[in-house]
Order: structure tokens, then sequence, then C-alpha cells
């Protein structure tokens, strides 16, 4: 069947489904199993009122569960195993992970990832922060906002070809396309670089993508934290004569310490799952490995399942704090 | 707010400035990759594309007509006469050559060896002369004249020249096997089911977390806030294992599947969290009123949340556009009839890796679509972000 065709179907019926599931569930609710007339008309009522809410929460609960909660459960499971031949699974312990932590290509991806955890949502969040404070003060802002915010629409792919033309090094003879290099032999470079295969540089050179793509993130979210200000705080902080560096450092950036830890530990996250730019530039060669594109390479090209869910697992474990805190603090909330 | 105080004016034009230099710096590495999709694969290895938005300095190598079918005989020399970019097909007319000669050569070695307006001597009376607007007049004994006519190299001032070519090549010749076509489509097809399914299911769910009272509720939101950040990398080997168990395999289905189960928490966060900000007035003068729940959802809370449906609508389409990961796991299988535009991306990295003007027209195809989503619902799209992270 063709695609489309077969979308179209798919949006049709995943749609109808759920339109048929949630109206049929609710008349069998109210007609069938609990009749709001009768006898019982009542207690029918109740009962139906404590039944609807899963019957809401049903198709949701069990994608999530599926989806989401099974396999990290299952994903804990395999680490712990090996694949042996004809399907079958044997209990190995921790070996994966001895394993794993004794491969040098492991430890570099570990040591990358650190790198990029501190650097990446250092940059985004303090480059966001003083985008934020210098578009927030003048009249052509949001053209400027909109500008700094468009890169989180294109696609980590996208991103990496724009910067691999960025980098591009040409013979030293011809002109240099790649911006970079341009600018390095004008300011009296010896000769171009192949700026992604100088190991740790280059990483650098792949986390300028990701701080180009989430700074605009940053901004938008720093921005509005930034309006929420109580204006009296700042205008007391004027008139007490303090000078615009004072006031942002002293009396702005404490007011909206919370939203900056919402934005880093939300950057953390995405840096944690960076695949796409790594994948597509330099596929962890030149000493750039990290742990997602590393946990790839053992699943799908290794095949040993077993060391890529340990992988996965050493990526869950880095999320795992950041996880409880927002859980933490979803919870105090709610309260 | 800081004006109230009247601020010195050296501040303001460095604010001006500063901004100034964040928003070219934000701006120039996808205004590279968009002027490079309309530049000739020999104009982007030429010179970098910055240089093509101004008049450039251009070394362009010529043939002069072939002597066979061209040749005169005028005053007892034979005489090839022509115009270089008339015959190289740049334009229709001497006349309209909007280049500007300023030297010519006939050897590589010496590619600007002459002024246009100069005769060269090719030797035994053998002779070629340019003009600074393309022309040139070859002429020579009945011998010389014959065979290969000679190069000219010409260096010239040309106007920024771009054409649309490449988009030709990558969209619609059937030839290109790396064409985008086909995955332009697949993408489609990927990216509209993954984004509304998830929306139905997650708005029934966020309406019972907002606003319906049963034992565990609490305790929902606090997983579903916990999964937010689950990453998908742990989901990948057990899911496939179940989509083969159950014959699902790698398709469509899949992917839709799967983009479903990793959007909905965020979906469910999402209208939940604005949901739970609605008017409860409106909600229990309705109950009053003897609406049921699926009334009260259906006819008031789903069109008042439409906002936050919008937001979340824009995520999902982003991120199911943008994906590599997920559709590589759980779409692409070996025939690569189902590839989809990032994975065509990365695969044009790896085998036409120098030849850039495929590359760009292929990358700036693949984000035009979600650029223009971008611009047309920023505002959801803010909204939707503050919603999701503020709290």
């Amino acid at each position: 069947m063709n695609p489309a065709l077969q979308g179209l179907l798919t949006i049709m019926i995943g749609v109808g489904g759920c339109v048929g599931y949630f109206y049929g569930a609710n008349v069998f609710l109210d007609k069938v199993l609990f009749p709001a007339s009768g006898p019982n008309a009542g207690r029918n009522i109740n009962r139906a009122n404590m039944i609807r809410p899963w019957v809401f929460l049903f198709p949701a609960m069990a994608a999530l569960g599926l989806y989401l909660a099974y396999p990290v459960i299952e994903t804990l499971r395999m680490s712990f195993t090996e694949r042996l031949s004809g399907g079958r699974e044997q209990f190995v312990g921790f070996d994966n992970y001895s394993q794993m932590f004794g491969e040098p290509k492991f430890r570099e991806a570990l040591r990358n990832n650190m790198l990029w955890l501190i650097i990446v949502p250092a940059m985004s969040t303090a480059l966001g922060l003083l985008a934020a404070q210098l578009t927030d003060r003048i009249r052509w802002g949001n053209i400027a906002k909109s500008i700094i915010f468009m890169p989180m629409a294109i696609s980590f792919v996208g991103a990496a070809v724009i910067f691999k033309l960025i980098y591009e090094a040409r013979p030293i003879d011809v002109q240099q396309i790649g911006v970079l290099n341009a600018v390095y032999m004008q300011l009296g470079g010896a000769e171009p670089q192949q700026w992604l295969t100088i190991p740790l540089w280059n990483n650098l050179f792949l986390m300028v993508v990701l701080v180009w793509i989430q700074t605009g993130f940053a901004m938008v979210i720093l921005s509005a934290a930034l309006r929420g200000i109580p204006e009296e705080t700042i205008e007391a902080a004027i008139i007490d004569g303090a000078n615009p560096f004072q006031i942002f450092f002293k009396i702005k950036v404490p007011q909206i310490m919370g939203t900056i830890v919402v934005v880093w530990t939300t950057i953390t996250i995405t840096v944690l799952k960076v695949f796409d730019i790594v994948f597509a530039m330099t596929n962890g060669q030149w000493e750039t490995q990290v742990l997602a594109n590393y946990m790839y390479d053992k699943m799908f090209r290794a095949n040993d399942w077993g060391m890529g869910s340990a992988a996965a697992m050493v990526i869950m474990l880095l999320v795992m704090p950041i996880l409880v805190w927002n859980v933490y603090n979803a919870r105090k909330e709610m309260r | 707010m800081d004006s109230i105080a009247g601020k010195k004016s050296g501040l303001t034009w460095a604010v001006h400035i500063s901004v100034a230099a964040l928003v070219l710096l934000w701006i120039f590495p996808t205004l590279g990759l968009f002027v490079s999709s309309f530049r000739t694969g020999d104009q982007i290895t030429a010179s970098g594309w910055w240089k093509a938005l101004f008049p450039s300095e251009q070394n362009e190598q010529f043939r002069a007509a072939d002597p066979e079918d061209n040749r005169e005989m005028i005053d007892g020399v034979y005489v090839v006469a022509g115009n270089v970019y008339v015959e190289a097909g740049k334009v229709d007319d001497p006349a309209d050559v909007a280049a500007d000669v300023s030297a010519w050569g006939v050897s590589s070695r010496e590619i600007s060896a002459y002024a246009p307006g100069d005769t060269a001597d090719l030797g035994e009376g053998e002779t070629m002369t340019v003009q600074a607007n393309g022309d040139y007049v070859w002429s020579g004994s009945d011998e010389q004249i014959s065979g290969r006519a000679p190069r000219i190299f010409v260096t010239a001032l040309s106007p920024p020249d771009f054409t649309l070519q490449n988009y030709d090549t990558v969209l619609f010749d059937p030839a290109n096997r790396e064409g985008m076509t086909k995955a332009f489509f697949n993408t489609l097809t990927v990216t509209i089911p993954a984004t509304i399914i998830p929306i139905l299911i997650a708005a029934f769910a966020a309406y019972a977390l907002a606003w319906m009272d049963f034992p565990g509720r609490a305790l929902l939101i606090a997983a579903v806030v916990g999964l937010l950040v689950v990453p998908l990398q742990l989901a990948l080997i057990p899911l496939l294992k179940i989509h083969n168990d159950i014959g699902i395999g790698k398709g469509y289905l899949g992917v839709w599947l799967a983009h479903t189960g990793f959007g909905l928490p965020l979906a469910i966060y999402l209208l939940r969290n604005y949901m739970v900000g609605l008017p409860k007035d409106i909600i229990e003068n309705a109950k009053v009123d003897g609406a049921t729940d699926f009334q009260i959802f259906t006819k008031i809370i789903l069109p008042l949340s439409f906002p936050a449906l919008a937001s979340f609508a824009i995520f999902q389409f982003l991120w199911t556009w943008n994906d590599l990961l997920v559709a590589m796991v759980f779409l692409i299988d070996s025939s690569g009839e189902t590839t989809v535009m990032t994975r065509q991306i990365v695969e044009l990295l790896g085998t036409r890796g120098g030849d850039w003007e495929i590359l760009a027209t292929s990358a700036f195809v693949s984000i035009a679509v979600p650029l223009g989503v971008f611009f047309a619902m920023q505002k959801y799209l803010v909204r939707g972000l503050l919603a999701g992270s503020v709290k």
C-alpha cells in the first residue's frame, strides 16, 4: 500500500479509534454498566464517576507504561545479560559494565560527555541570559529574538551540515570556503586546519552546534522570567544609585535563579541525549565519542545488546538526579 | 524600565551593537547554507559564500568555437570570432554580458597575461584578441585554424550569480538517486500521524489528571514528570524486540507508535498544566447544569485548550520532523525505501561530502518546512516552552 495512503488510514483509524474508544467507553459506563436510573441510580452514578478517570487515563497510561516505563526495567535487565546464539540469554552479572569501563572508547565517551555537560549548559544559559537582557531593552528586540531563537526549529542533522560548511578546509593554495578557515588564514594562520580532527578541540567545535541551537531556548525562558521581576525592586536599586551591572547581577539574576536552574537542567538533559550531531559530523572519530553514540554503536553496529544496554543505563543514571529533583519539585508544588 | 532613570546614551549604543553582533553571529551559519544552495558546485568551491553576495573577481576557462564549423575566410586569413560567454551558454546575446574582463590569457600558466583589447601572438602569425565583454577573434592560416580550438582564460569581475539548478536536481531529477522528493514525503508520512494521535490520547489523560478526583492522581502526575526526562535511548532495543515479536517489525506503524509513546509525557504535562489554569466556575456551572465529564471535556475544555494543543502540536511536529534516531531504529529497513530526510542527509554527508551544492540544497529542503512552521507559529511555541519549563 502507498505509504501516504497508509498514513491517512492510520490517522483515520488512530483518531477514529481514540474518539470511538472514549465515546464508547463513556456510553458503556453510563448506560450499560452503571445506568443512572432504576433503584440504584445514586450508587451507580458514584461508581461510574469512580471508574471514569481510569477510562480517560487508560490509553495514555498503557502507552507510557509500554513505551517508557517497561523499557527502563527491560534495559536494566538486559544490561546484566549476554545474548547467546539462538535467542537465548545468559545472566552475566556486572560483566557488561566491567568490560565497558575497561574500553578506552567508553572512557573517552564518558570524558567527552562530562565536557559537554559542563560547557554546553553553561554557555547556552549565559548567552541566553545575555541575549534576553539585551534584547528586552531595545525596540527591535523581538526581531532579534526571533533570529536567535530560530535554530530551535533546525534539526541537529541540518545544523551538522551548516556547521560542516563552516569548518570546511580546502588546500592552502585555493580560496577557503569554510568561514572559520577563511578567518584563520586572514589572521595569519600557517595553513588551513581540519577543525574536526584536532583531538579535544574538535569536541568544542561540536558543542558550538548545540550551543547555537539551545541559546534561543534559554533566551526565551529567561526573558520571560526577567520581565516577571517586580519593577519596584529595580526602581529601588536605581534610586539607591546602583549601576546597570549591579542591577543585573545583584538584583535581577538572584530573583530568576530558580528559572536559571530549570533552563540549566533542561539543557543538561538534551546534552545527555545528544546523538545526531556527533553521528552526522564525526561519528565518534578523532576522540569525539559521546555516550549516546557509543550506545548506538554497541547496539546496532556491534549488535552487542548487553553492552549497549549497560551504556544506556549509564545515561539513565546521569539523568536520575534531575529526574528525582523534578519529581520532588512537582510534588512540592501540588501540595 | 531602566530608561526611567535616564540612561547614558553610550550604553544604549553598546546594547544595540551587541545585539546586532549576536544576531549576525546567529544568522550567519544558516545564511551560508541558504546562499550556497543557490550556487553551482564550481562557484561554491571557487569562493566563500559570503563573497557571492558581491561582484567578484572570477577566473574562468573557455574554449574558442570549433574551427571546423565556424571559421571564415576574411582578407586571406582564416578567422573564428565569437563571444566566450555566449558560447558557454551564460547569456544569449553579447550585449547582455554583465561580466567585465580585466585580464585574459591563453595559457594556464599565465591566465592574466593580456589586457582586454590586446592581441596575443600565438606564433607564426596566429593571433588571438579578447575584448572586455568577452568577444574574441582568433585568426591565422588554414593549418593553424583547425583541429582543437585553443583555451581562453578570462579574469572578470562578475556580478552575483545565482541559480535554481540545485533545487531542480535535488527535487525533480529522476536520475538523481539521492533525490530528496521521496524522503520528503516519507518524512511527511511519519510526521502527521505522529503529531495528531498523541494529542488526542494526551488530552483525555490531562483532563483526568487536572479536573477529576481519584486516588493515586498525585502519584500519576509525579510519574509523568519523571518520565518526561527518561532518555529514549533506553527504549530502543526493548521496543524493537516487542515490535518484532508482535509482527510490526520496522515500518511506519512502528515509528508512529514510538513517537506517540515518546511524545506523551510532554503532551500530558503541557496540557494538564494548561487545563488546571482554566476557570473553575465554568466547569462547576456545567456540572450543575447536568453535563457529564465527557461533555465538559469535548464541549468546554478542548476548545478552551486550543493554545496548549497548538503548542504541543508544534513541538511534536518539529521533533518528529527533525528526528533521526527513532526513524533509524524503528522505520528504515535495509531496502531504504522508507528513508527520511535526516537519514538521507547523513548518507549524503558520507558519500557526497564534497558536493556542497547537493548537501546545502538537501539540507535546506529539510529545514525549510520547520522554519516555516516556526515563523508562522512562534507565539504558540514560546507559550508552550514557558508552560513546559517554568514550573
